[in-house]
């Protein structure tokens, strides 16, 4: 069955043609089709995920060009890491797909909507499936392209352009790096694919600072897509987007493609000791400054997106402190609860017509469905025994506290209380206390259940997930997915104390600050007010980008086209106005008066004997 | 009776002379093109008179007869143009004839 793997990424492909095409002609206007074709590919991808099971494994490639001496090959391959992702993002795309229907309903660009869901869905299936770097990087850059496209969606909207442009060019910064650490790689291993590279860094083809810097630079290109610190600020200006797409895109699956970038090439990292340390210290710095950022976010989506980039940030800093299961199951569980918290804030916003957790309240009774299915989200999140984020971020601590990293384990362990109090804080600011904006509530009303079901399901797995790697289960997940040799997780009291004294101090924090109040007035209270204004003002990061990088950039265009337009077109000017001038003194000479030429000539001659007769 | 080779050629001279100094000075074409002749013709008289005092008579000869071959066409060719202006521009005044000019 596992040989049949790349049939999946190709049916959202046809759909995406399908749909782009003909999609007016198709029954409900696209949105059927590509829910068929992502259905099929979702039990295509269950039936790899049970033949992997069972052992099973798959590859495949064929010869793409030959440029000289270099054969570019096209390929995939399907082991427990590919066959996870594959089911995770078919069923998440699934359930964004059904979910849209009644989210975009009577949307203006349907059509577009879906098609580019579809061609996202097929591109990161790709990425998923493939086997060598290259082809990674095609997918990697569709994908980009697609969450670009998504986030415009309202493009008429004039910050909602601009929260496109600033996505696609941010993450570019990354990917420029990524294809130069890609071409590093190729310089000293002469081959693009993952096992071919892995081989040749085991072999010692390439290590020292050749490898760190091969390993940094593609890691950059994680940094990128995850949305890592220093090129986070992508990714809450991309919460402008539809939320559906931020459930699927910002949260699930392409934030998540950085995290599977280094799992898929970890042989690289694990040879460097010097690219280890920097990933995990750029995912712990990560996690702890997002999660201080969404404490003092107003906005239900800005805080869940600073959520997505600090959960990154610990699935990062897992793996460089050399958890690769425990980074890769919480990217797994961290796909189902926060899809399912964006598709529930989703559904808020829905309801409501508003994002600002100020004008909301009391929803709890007028939404009870998304009510619900956002407690265990958000419980999941915050880490509470037996949800699905309590499995695996306990997981990463773990990690950091085996392998020595005493400063990165207190980090996290501060960064969880945080993802407890800033989830606790938007829970009760958005479905607990007095309705604070009366039109807001009055308006509001239970999804559709078209939206509601994907929500439900989502809340089921996100209950049950965190339990294949559990002892209940026997550790099965690390056992299955594994980098080298399964890394029995050796449960520690010590962690598993402190993990969950961060979600007991956390949730009680927001229970005793917002419980009877959804005033953020308690900072400035405790004198804590000019640390409130650089949290919520986001550590002005994006002033300062805006100060130095944009302006720079535009200060420098301008100063090259002042340039431009002075000196080389000046020069160009110069030498016009040189001969103009000059050919208008030589003219004078042309008098049209045949004796005057008549007599120049005679001089000539004259002067021409003169000078031959002295000269001999 | 003979005379010296220096004395034709300071004829020569002179008529050479007076051509360059007509053709430059004048301002009737007509007139112009006789002083064209006149230096044509003294370089005619030079051709003979090197050709009788130092080298075989026949060169110098058979030259001067090509010179006075070219210089018929050349005065048919002129007078003809000549003839054009006049009927043209009613005069021909060659400092009123500056049409090549910038």
């Amino acid at each position: 069955m596992a040989e049949l793997a790349w049939i999946i990424p190709l049916l959202p492909f046809i759909s995406f043609l399908i749909i782009a095409l003909f999609g007016h002609k198709t029954p409900g206007n696209g949105g059927k089709v590509g829910i068929a074709a992502l259905l099929a590919s979702f039990v295509l991808s269950l039936a790899v995920f049970v033949d992997v099971l069972g052992g099973g494994s798959a590859a495949g490639r064929f010869e793409w060009a030959r440029v000289g001496q270099v054969s570019v090959q096209m390929g995939y391959q399907v082991d427990a890491l590919a066959a996870t992702m594959l089911v995770v993002v078919t069923l998440v795309s699934l359930l964004v797909h059904i979910y849209s229907l009644g989210y975009m309903h009577g949307d203006a660009r349907y059509k577009r909507y879906y098609s580019i869901l579809s061609l996202f869905t097929g591109s990161m299936l790709g990425l998923v499936l493939a086997d060598n770097f290259l082809m990674l990087f095609i997918f990697w850059e569709l994908i980009g392209l697609c969450s670009y496209l998504l986030i415009g969606h309202w493009y008429e909207k004039r910050e909602v352009g601009h929260a496109a442009m600033k996505a696609f060019l941010t993450t570019r910064v990354g990917d420029v790096a990524l294809l130069i650490g890609i071409f590093l790689l190729f310089l000293h291993t002469a081959t693009f694919s993952f096992a071919g590279v892995e081989a040749q860094v085991a072999a010692g083809q390439l290590q020292g600072a050749a490898l760190a810097a091969a390993a940094i630079l593609v890691f950059a290109g994680a940094v990128g897509k995850s949305a890592q610190f220093p090129l986070h600020t992508w990714l809450p200006d991309a919460m402008a987007g539809p939320t559906p797409v931020s459930a699927l895109i910002h949260a699930a699956t392409l934030v998540a493609a950085g995290v599977y970038l280094v799992l898929r090439s970890y042989g690289i990292f694990a040879a460097s000791e010097t690219a280890l340390l920097t990933v995990a210290w750029i995912g712990g710095i990560t996690a702890l400054f997002a999660a201080t950022i969404a404490v003092a976010m107003t906005d239900i989506k800005k805080v869940l997106a600073y959520s997505t980039v600090s959960q990154l940030g610990f699935m990062v800093t897992a793996l460089g402190v050399g958890g690769y299961t425990a980074a890769f199951f919480h990217l797994v569980t961290h796909a189902v609860f926060k899809a399912l918290l964006f598709l529930a804030s989703g559904s808020v916003i829905h309801g409501t017509g508003t994002q600002e957790m100020g004008q909301m309240g009391g929803l709890r009774s007028k939404m009870p469905v998304t009510f619900w299915t956002w407690l265990i989200g958000a419980l999941a999140l915050a880490g509470v025994y037996p949800l699905a984020g309590f499995w695996s971020k306990d997981e990463i601590l773990l990690s950091a506290h085996d392998g020595g990293f005493t400063a990165l384990y207190w980090i996290l362990v501060i960064a969880s209380t945080l993802t407890a109090f800033y989830i606790g804080r938007a829970t009760l600011l958005t479905f607990f206390g007095k309705p604070r904006d009366k039109k807001v509530y009055e308006h509001a009303h239970e999804s559709p259940s078209t939206m509601t079901i994907p929500m439900i399901l989502l809340a089921a797995l996100a209950v049950v997930v965190g339990f294949a790697n559990s002892p209940h289960a026997g550790y099965w997940f690390s056992h299955f997915v594994y980098f080298d040799h399964p890394h029995e997780a050796s449960s520690s009291s010590f962690v598993i104390l402190w993990a969950t004294l961060a979600w007991v101090v956390g949730l009680g924090a927001a229970y005793l600050l917002y419980g009877k109040s959804a005033d953020d007035g308690w900072a400035k209270r405790l004198g804590l007010g000019g640390v409130w204004r650089v949290l919520s003002n986001k550590y002005y990061v994006d002033e300062l980008y805006n100060g130095v990088f944009v302006r720079g950039t535009v200060a420098l265009s301008r100063a090259t086209g002042e340039f431009d337009k002075e000196v080389v077109d000046g020069a160009v000017n110069g030498i016009g106005a040189l001969f103009r001038s000059g050919s208008g003194l030589l003219r004078r000479a042309q008098t049209g008066l045949v004796q005057a030429y008549a007599l120049t000539l005679f001089l000539a001659v004259v002067l021409g004997l003169v000078i031959f007769a002295i000269g001999g | 009776m003979t005379i010296s080779l220096p004395v034709i050629l300071a004829v020569s001279a002179v008529m050479f002379g007076f051509g360059v100094y007509g053709a430059l000075t004048l301002r009737n074409a007509i007139r112009i093109l006789m002083c064209v002749e006149l230096i044509l013709n003294s370089v005619n008289i030079n051709l003979v008179a090197f050709s009788r005092y130092l080298a075989d008579p026949a060169q110098g000869q058979i030259f001067t007869i090509f010179v006075m071959t070219v210089a018929a066409a050349e005065a048919a060719v002129g007078l003809a143009i000549i003839l054009m202006i006049a009927r043209q521009r009613s005069h021909i005044d060659i400092e009123r004839i500056n049409l090549l000019k910038w």
